[in-house]
């Protein structure tokens, strides 16, 4: 239906990338992670002219820092406090930076925790 | 620069009168197709279990060995999801709603 | 200098159905800064796809939002059945054209009212609402449901609509189209309502692509992007080009909410006069595998799903990215420099959803 590409990149070339994005005029869409059985996934997605582009770093645990690109594109600062908050990512240098107090969920980090998939479905 | 243009609206409502329903009064009048709450005929039902396999929202048991069928009303969410699986079509959907209610309730159906 | 006030606006506030907080700095009565806050009602939704099965979840991708739930429940269906390789039926396309336009008709008219009481003109507000009621109508009676429409179906649609409600349903259309455009018409040419919305909050092109603006908040700032035009459902067959404003302004932003209303009276002809009969679902087999984002237009800006699966009947991850979540930061620019009397109105001219944008 659409052109997508998602390519694999590391932290390092992370903010280069980013920014050769901004200067060719591309609209930052979204930031969002994935958490694998034992890695976190990071994607960073970006559009111009209905063409769809993504970058994906792989990050071991949360420990690893990850530069912020809100200095880039300030629209980030929302999705880096959102997976900072969600997935306990250790985000650097955030422009708005809430320190984990922009979801105040119950639990921290809440997305990062395992859950047991209901096999039977119960009814209490 | 058109001024007060919006006095025609406040007249036109003026003398139109209410639109709205006098509601509990005049009872609502629901579609053909409205998904109220689900009704079972259970002599037909043959207790196979696929509407509670199906349920989004877990309100529906069924005991195979007791005969029983049993819904919480106010988990289901009327998607109709149940009637649409049930092999004996043996569900439906009342255009009605499920009474109110402050506690949660169940229906039980026995055949 | 003069003295700085911080004031708190919201999470309660006569003007926001939904709860988003703002520190609004000021300089008298001038805005200097605002940062928002939200995380009042997050449900986790976005984790329920570990414990859900992905065709039980279409169910729960409805209801993260009470306006756009068909669209929200159609994005999903759409990132499933990429990653299952599922062709939709032509008429499920055609059909699902029709009521995505529905609910873009009955979001807008929700907005035009809100807005109108935002600026404290109740009586259009009503009529706003009344117009709406007949579209919600509609919407019953053809899919069961006023809001949350439940017909969305990985696979196609779950209901049928007859040749015969359709040409009722057009022409009931077309006769709500004069009321449109009459209440359109006090929006756009009365004095009191323009002195209320012209040149309040300007964004500009550049602010607005920068800042990663969506929806009619981008198309107001003079850039045509509509991700309908990339053709999912049956947009590609019915030809349209994108409303596009250039002032940037509130006015600017709801004049191509009007604007919007009548295309997609216009779209919903279009489709039912290509539609062809037949069927409108195929039987799914199997589980989705692989990763993939969906992107559709809803009435307020384009809406991401992400959808990443490892060949179970569990979603690995589903992530959603609603359009209000993408205007907050061009809110906040807005916000800069603007009187705290027309902070409520800048507000509402992004159409916020925060309980979509927490999901």
């Amino acid at each position: 239906m659409t052109q997508q590409t998602i390519t694999e990149i590391s932290i390092g070339d992370l903010l280069n990338k980013v920014r050769a994005f901004k200067y060719e005029g591309w609209r930052l869409v979204q930031i969002c992670c994935t958490k694998l059985p034992d890695v976190l996934e990071l994607q960073y997605s970006f559009d111009k002219d209905y063409v769809f582009n993504s970058l994906k770093i792989v990050l071991k645990d949360t420990s690893t820092a990850v530069p912020s690109v809100s200095g880039i594109y300030l629209s980030a600062f929302l999705y880096e406090n959102e997976i900072h908050d969600l997935f306990g990512i250790n985000v650097q240098g955030i422009a708005v930076d809430y320190k984990g107090e922009f979801y105040r969920t119950q639990v921290k980090h809440g997305f990062n925790q395992e859950v047991q998939p209901a096999g039977e479905k119960s009814n209490e | 620069m058109k001024f007060l243009l919006m006095v025609k609206s406040v007249v036109k409502n003026l003398v139109r009168g209410p639109v709205t329903e006098r509601y509990p009064f005049v009872p609502k009048k629901f579609f053909k197709g409205t998904r109220g709450q689900v009704l079972i005929e259970i002599k037909k039902c043959i207790f196979c279990g696929l509407c509670q396999r199906k349920c989004p929202s877990q309100a529906i048991v069924v005991t195979k060995d007791k005969k029983n069928w049993e819904i919480d009303r106010l988990r289901c969410v009327s998607c109709a999801a149940c009637v649409d699986v049930c092999p004996v079509k043996c569900l439906a959907m009342d255009t009605k709603y499920a009474p109110c209610s402050d506690k949660r309730y169940k229906d039980a159906f026995n055949a | 200098m003069s003295k700085r006030t911080i004031v708190p606006f919201g999470p309660q506030h006569p003007v926001l159905p939904e709860p988003i907080h703002l520190d609004l700095v000021l300089e008298d009565e001038k805005v200097v800064e605002a940062i928002p806050s939200i995380g009042f009602v997050h449900r986790g939704l976005e984790k329920l796809v570990e414990k859900r099965d992905f065709i039980d979840f279409t169910y729960v991708a409805e209801r993260i939002c009470g306006i756009c739930s068909f669209i929200h429940g159609l994005t999903y269906c759409m990132a499933v059945e990429e990653l299952m390789k599922i062709e939709v039926p032509e008429r499920a396309q055609y059909l699902r054209t029709i009521w995505s336009e529905l609910s873009r008709i009955h979001s807008h008219l929700l907005w035009l009212g809100l807005t109108a009481d935002a600026f404290g003109f109740e009586n259009l507000f009503m009529q706003s609402w009344r117009l709406r009621e007949y579209i919600l109508d509609i919407i019953e009676e053809t899919t069961g449901g006023r809001v949350i429409f439940g017909s969305a179906k990985i696979g196609g649609v779950r209901r049928d609509i007859t040749p015969e409600k359709l040409d009722e349903i057009l022409k009931k259309i077309r006769s709500y189209q004069k009321e449109m455009l009459e209440i359109g018409s006090y929006f756009l040419e009365d004095s009191t309502v323009k002195h209320r919305l012209q040149g309040i909050g300007i964004l500009s092109k550049e602010d607005a692509q920068a800042l990663g603006a969506v929806g009619p908040m981008l198309r107001a700032s003079g850039v045509s992007m509509d991700i309908r035009m990339m053709g999912y459902a049956a947009y590609g067959k019915v030809g349209f080009a994108p409303v596009v404003e250039t002032a940037g302004d509130s006015y600017a932003r709801c004049k191509v909410r009007i604007r919007e209303l009548d295309q997609s009276v216009d779209i919903i002809e279009k489709c039912v006069q290509q539609m062809k009969e037949g069927p409108v679902e195929i039987k799914v087999t199997g589980f989705p595998n692989g990763e993939f984002f969906a992107r559709s237009e809803q009435p307020r800006g384009e809406v991401i799903y992400y959808a990443k699966a490892n060949g179970t009947k569990f979603l690995q991850r589903m992530r959603v990215r609603t359009p209000t979540f993408a205007n907050i930061t061009p809110l906040l620019s807005v916000l800069k420099g603007c009187q705290l009397a027309d902070v409520p109105i800048l507000v509402l001219t992004i159409d916020p959803c925060i309980s979509c944008a927490e999901r």
